[in-house]
C-alpha cells in the first residue's frame, strides 16, 4: 500500500524579489514499509522535500498525501503522530538547555500522553542509552550519542514514518555504522517507513530499496538497488555522482589521480 | 629530501582535572609527497597538524624531540621566525571556509591583503595576481568573486578561495586539514584534482587530514593512521585494503559499500589492548 504520495511538488522560495525554484514538479511514492532514498547535491531540493512533507517549506503546487489523505496546512498534532524527522547535526537539533528527559517527553506532554517516566526509560534503551543519561544535557555527550537521542525524540510519539535528513553525515565512519545498524534494527523491530536523503550513494544504498537521484530541484532518474550495484543507470549525472562516490575509491585504487 | 621532520610530537592541554594528552608522541617525516592523516574526532589529526605551525593555543603546549623544517627547527625558532614561515613557507587550509575567511572583508581583499603588506605589491599588481590565483583553483568568473564576500559564496567556492590564498604565496608545505569534506562528491573530486595538480607542478609537499580512509586511500601517497594521540599505523595509500591493524581494518570495515551486504554493519571493538 502507498503510504507517501508525492505529486508534481513544487517548492518556490522568495528571496530578494526573486523566486528561487527549490524544487520543480517532483513525483515518487513511497508503499509502507518501504525505505526510499532521494540522493543529490546541496542545493538540489532533497532536503527541501522533507521540509515541504512536514509543511516547513512553501509549496507553490503539487499535492503531498500520506495514506492517501493530502495533508492539512498547517499540519495537525495528528501529523506529528504519523510523521517525525530526524535533522543531520546532532549538534543542532537539540535544545542546548534542555536535559535529555524533558527533550524527550516534551512531544508526550504536547500530545497528552501519560506514562512520561516510564516511556522516556524504554526510549533510551530501545536506541541503546544508558538510562543514566536521562539527567544530562546535549553538551555533555558524543554527536554519536546526541544522534541517539535525536532518533529516540523522534520515536517517542510512535510514528509510521521517518524521515531522515543525512542523518550520518555529521558523524565519523564508525559512529555513522553504529547509527545506521540501529536505525535499520528500529525499522525491522517497527515496520517503520524510511524517506532518508543523503549525499553519499554508499550509505543510502546500504538504507534504501529505491532511490531517486536530484539535480537543480528536478527528478533526474530512479533507480532500485540493483539498477545501482550493477551501474545501470540511464543519465550521465547519475553516473557522474556514482564516479565520484568515495565508495568507488577503495574498489578501483587504479582510478587515483596522479 | 626531507621537508619536514617531526620527532616524538606531543601536544598537552592543562585542564581543571589535569593534563590531556592530544597528541601523544607522534613521529613523521615528509617530503615533497602527498600524506594523509587519517583517524576520528578526537584522534588528535587537527592538533598535529596545527602544532607544526606552533598554532596551539595556551594552555596547549608543544613538546618535541624535534621538529625541523627545511632544517630550521621550529621548536627553537622565535615568534617573529614561525610569522615568517607561516603562510609563506607553510601554508594551511582550513576545515570550513564558513568560519576560516574573514566575514566583513570582500574576497579580493582578503587575497590582496598579504601580498600587499607582505610583499609590498601596489593594487594592481596584487589584484593581477589574486585573480590568477582564483582561476588557478578553476573559479569560473573570477572578478565577480573578488568584489564578493564569504556570505555570497558556496562552500564549495569559499572551499576554493582559501586553497587560493594559501597558494599565493607559493608554500613549500601545504596543510590542509579537511578541506573537502563541507562539499558534495562532484565538487570534492575537482577541488582534489586542483591540489593535486599543485603539488605535483609546483613540487609542493601536502600534508592532508581527514576522517575519511577511502578519500586518503585515493589521494595520498602514503597514510598515517592515529588513534586516541598516537600512530597506529604508517601505509603506502595503495596497500591501504592490506592494512594489517585492527583500528584501520575496522575504520575500512565499518563503511557500507555500493551492491554490499544489508546485514548490520561490523562496528569498531576498542577493547584491544591498542585502544590504551
Amino acid at each position: 500500500m502507498t503510504l507517501i504520495e508525492i505529486d508534481a511538488l513544487s517548492v518556490t522560495f522568495r528571496a530578494n524579489g526573486r523566486d528561487v525554484r527549490a524544487v520543480q514538479d517532483v513525483s515518487f511514492a513511497v508503499a509502507e514499509g518501504e525505505s526510499f532514498g532521494l540522493v543529490g547535491e546541496s542545493g538540489s531540493g532533497k532536503s527541501t522535500i522533507l521540509r515541504a512533507i512536514c509543511g516547513m517549506a512553501p509549496v507553490s503546487a503539487g499535492t503531498i498525501r500520506i495514506g492517501g489523505q493530502p495533508l492539512p496546512t498547517p499540519r495537525s498534532p495528528d501529523f506529528a503522530r504519523q510523521v517525525q524527522m530526524v535533522f543531520q547535526d546532532p549538534y543542532a537539533s537539540l535544545h542546548p538547555r534542555h536535559t535529555i528527559d524533558r527533550t524527550l517527553s516534551e512531544p508526550l506532554a504536547i500530545h497528552g500522553i501519560p506514562g512520561a517516566d516510564d516511556r522516556v526509560i524504554r526510549a533510551l534503551q530501545d536506541v541503546g542509552l544508558p538510562t543514566s543519561f536521562r539527567f544530562r544535557y546535549p553538551h555533555q555527550l558524543s554527536g554519536g550519542q546526541r544522534q541517539r537521542v535525536a532518533i529516540a525524540r523522534a520515536l517517542m510519539l510512535e510514528p509510521k514514518i521517518l524521515l531522515l535528513d543525512e542523518p550520518t553525515s555529521a558523524l565519523d565512519a564508525s559512529v555513522q555504522a553504529e547509527v545506521l545498524n540501529l536505525l535499520n534494527r528500529l525499522r525491522a523491530e517497527r515496520g517503520l517507513t524510511f524517506l532518508m536523503v543523503s549525499h553519499d550513494l554508499a550509505v543510502i544504498d546500504h538504507m534504501t530499496d529505491r532511490i531517486l537521484v536530484m539535480k537543480d530541484g528536478r527528478a533526474v532518474e530512479g533507480l532500485s538497488r540493483e539498477d545501482l550495484a550493477q551501474g545501470r543507470m540511464t543519465t550521465d549525472y547519475a553516473r557522474s555522482l556514482l564516479a565520484a562516490s568515495a565508495d568507488r575509491m577503495l574498489q578501483e585504487p587504479a582510478v587515483r589521480p596522479a | 629530501m626531507t621537508l619536514l621532520d617531526v620527532q616524538n610530537l606531543r601536544v598537552t592541554f592543562d585542564t581543571e582535572t589535569g593534563p590531556v594528552e592530544a597528541v601523544r608522541g607522534v613521529s613523521f617525516s615528509l617530503g615533497r609527497e602527498r600524506l594523509g592523516i587519517v583517524g576520528e574526532s578526537g584522534s588528535g589529526k587537527t592538533m598535529t597538524g596545527r602544532a607544526v605551525l606552533r598554532l596551539i593555543r595556551p594552555p596547549g603546549r608543544i613538546e618535541a624531540d624535534r621538529m625541523s623544517f627545511e632544517g630550521q627547527d621550529l621548536m627553537q625558532a622565535s615568534e617573529t621566525e614561525m610569522r615568517a614561515l607561516r603562510g609563506k613557507r607553510i601554508g594551511m587550509v582550513m576545515q570550513d571556509p564558513k568560519y576560516s575567511l574573514n566575514p566583513v572583508m570582500t574576497v579580493g581583499d582578503q587575497l590582496t591583503e598579504g601580498l600587499r603588506r607582505r610583499d609590498g605589491l601596489g593594487r594592481r599588481d596584487a589584484e593581477a595576481k589574486a585573480l590568477a590565483a582564483l582561476e588557478a583553483v578553476q573559479i569560473r568568473d573570477p572578478s565577480r568573486v573578488m568584489d564578493a564576500y564569504p556570505h555570497e559564496l558556496s562552500g564549495g567556492m569559499g572551499q576554493r578561495v582559501m586553497i587560493a590564498m594559501m597558494l599565493i604565496p607559493e608554500p613549500d608545505l601545504l596543510i590542509a586539514d579537511e578541506p573537502t569534506s563541507a562539499l558534495d562528491v562532484t565538487v570534492q573530486a575537482e577541488v582534489l584534482s586542483i591540489l593535486d595538480n599543485l603539488v605535483r607542478d609546483r613540487g609542493m609537499g601536502l600534508i592532508f587530514i581527514s576522517h575519511d580512509l577511502r578519500l586518503v586511500a585515493r589521494f595520498c601517497d602514503r597514510v598515517l593512521v592515529m588513534y586516541k594521540g598516537k600512530v597506529v599505523e604508517e601505509l603506502q595509500a595503495d596497500h591501504l585494503l592490506d592494512a594489517q591493524h585492527p583500528y584501520t581494518r575496522g575504520l575500512l570495515n565499518c563503511l557500507p559499500r555500493i551492491g554490499g551486504p544489508r546485514g548490520p554493519l561490523p562496528t569498531l571493538d576498542r577493547t584491544g589492548a591498542w585502544a590504551e
